[in-house]
């Protein structure tokens, strides 16, 4: 490389690939580098485990990924905004979170995100890595591991344990009347 | 010059004056940024209740806090302009901006230090062309991190300019 390339490099700015996508009518953004695999509700419908005992409002189901259980969040339950059927389902890389979206709205690049105030002392701080402006419109980014605190998914591990116990004890009781 | 009049200057300070509904308060000029007309507010899901949203402006997004609902008990009828001021949080400076009714006026005068019987609220007190006006510490009516919280930033881009 040469030391005029280096420099034009070093100008540019620093961009991220991110995926707009819509929950309740509200966009959000997200790093497509945290979305491992997006996949249509239809696709997981069949596959997904109900957790009755869970008592997290957001987690109703689980789903099995290899040797790992993922948990499907409601973004709209977890923004707090009025659940709308959803579409799409994003597993997120290094996190144990499916999460369950109306809608893609586009993906694009943004070249500046912005912490967020010191303002907001809400739950929000660990909900968003910060905002981002695209076309003139403030977007707010999300943060991967925001979904799921570590409180929550010692609740759901347990809410998971008791949904297996309660399947393989029903799998026993069909095995004897048999 | 008299030596009187060489300490007035001395701890004479500028301020802007600003309407909130009918009643008038003050800030320290050195909080204040800029005075902008009101635009788009960006709403997103969060907890902060006092926060309505952000406003963009060049490329900074700022939040917007309605201080007349704690200061006359009611929200703004009529919002005029934006006041664009900051705070500083350890060495971190935050913006804030605060919808006004009315006019800023910027004037240099003496502050009285407040009492302890004044609410938290109050930095001190001004008296300018007959009235008495609060001048009022942002910090205490914009939420904020309380002393034992550590400002956090973006990871990443966090100043990443286009």
């Amino acid at each position: 490389m040469t030391s005029a390339t280096a420099k034009t490099l070093a100008h540019q700015p620093r961009t991220e690939q991110i995926i707009l996508f819509r929950v309740s009518g509200q966009i959000f953004a997200i790093s497509s580098a945290s979305v491992q695999e997006v996949r249509s509700v239809d696709h997981i419908a069949g596959m997904a485990q109900d957790l009755p005992d869970s008592t997290i409002r957001k987690v109703r189901h689980s789903i099995r990924r290899g040797d790992r259980t993922l948990y499907i969040v409601n973004a709209a339950l977890h923004f707090g905004l009025q659940p709308q059927p959803a579409a799409l389902v994003f597993f997120l890389r290094r996190t144990r979170t499916a999460l369950l979206v109306d809608g893609i709205e586009k993906m694009t690049t943004m070249t500046r995100l912005q912490a967020l105030s010191l303002s907001f002392q809400g739950d929000e701080r660990s909900w968003y890595r910060g905002l981002t402006a695209i076309e003139q419109t403030v977007i707010p980014v999300v943060q991967p591991e925001g979904f799921l605190s570590l409180e929550e998914l010692t609740l759901l591990e347990a809410a998971q344990l008791a949904a297996d116990t309660r399947l393989i004890a029903n799998a026993n009781t069909g095995a004897q009347v048999q | 010059m008299t030596a009187v009049s060489t300490l007035a200057q001395e701890t004479s300070q500028s301020f802007v004056l600003l309407r909130l509904g009918d009643r008038r308060f003050a800030l320290a000029a050195s909080q204040v940024a800029e005075l902008v007309a009101p635009s788009r507010i960006f709403r997103f899901p969060h907890r902060s209740p006092a926060l309505e949203g952000v406003i963009l402006r060049r490329g900074r997004m700022i939040p917007v806090c309605d201080i007349a609902d704690r200061l006359n008990s009611k929200k703004l009828a009529s919002r005029r302009f934006f006041l664009l001021a900051t705070r500083k949080f350890g060495t971190q400076l935050d913006w804030i901006a605060i919808p006004v009714s009315g006019e800023c006026e910027l004037i240099t005068t003496d502050m009285m230090e407040c009492g302890s019987n004044d609410s938290p609220y109050i930095a001190g007190w001004l008296s300018h062309g007959g009235e008495v006006i609060e001048v009022l510490r942002l910090s205490v009516l914009t939420p904020g991190p309380t002393e034992s919280s550590e400002p956090s930033s973006a990871k990443g881009l966090e100043g990443a300019h286009a």
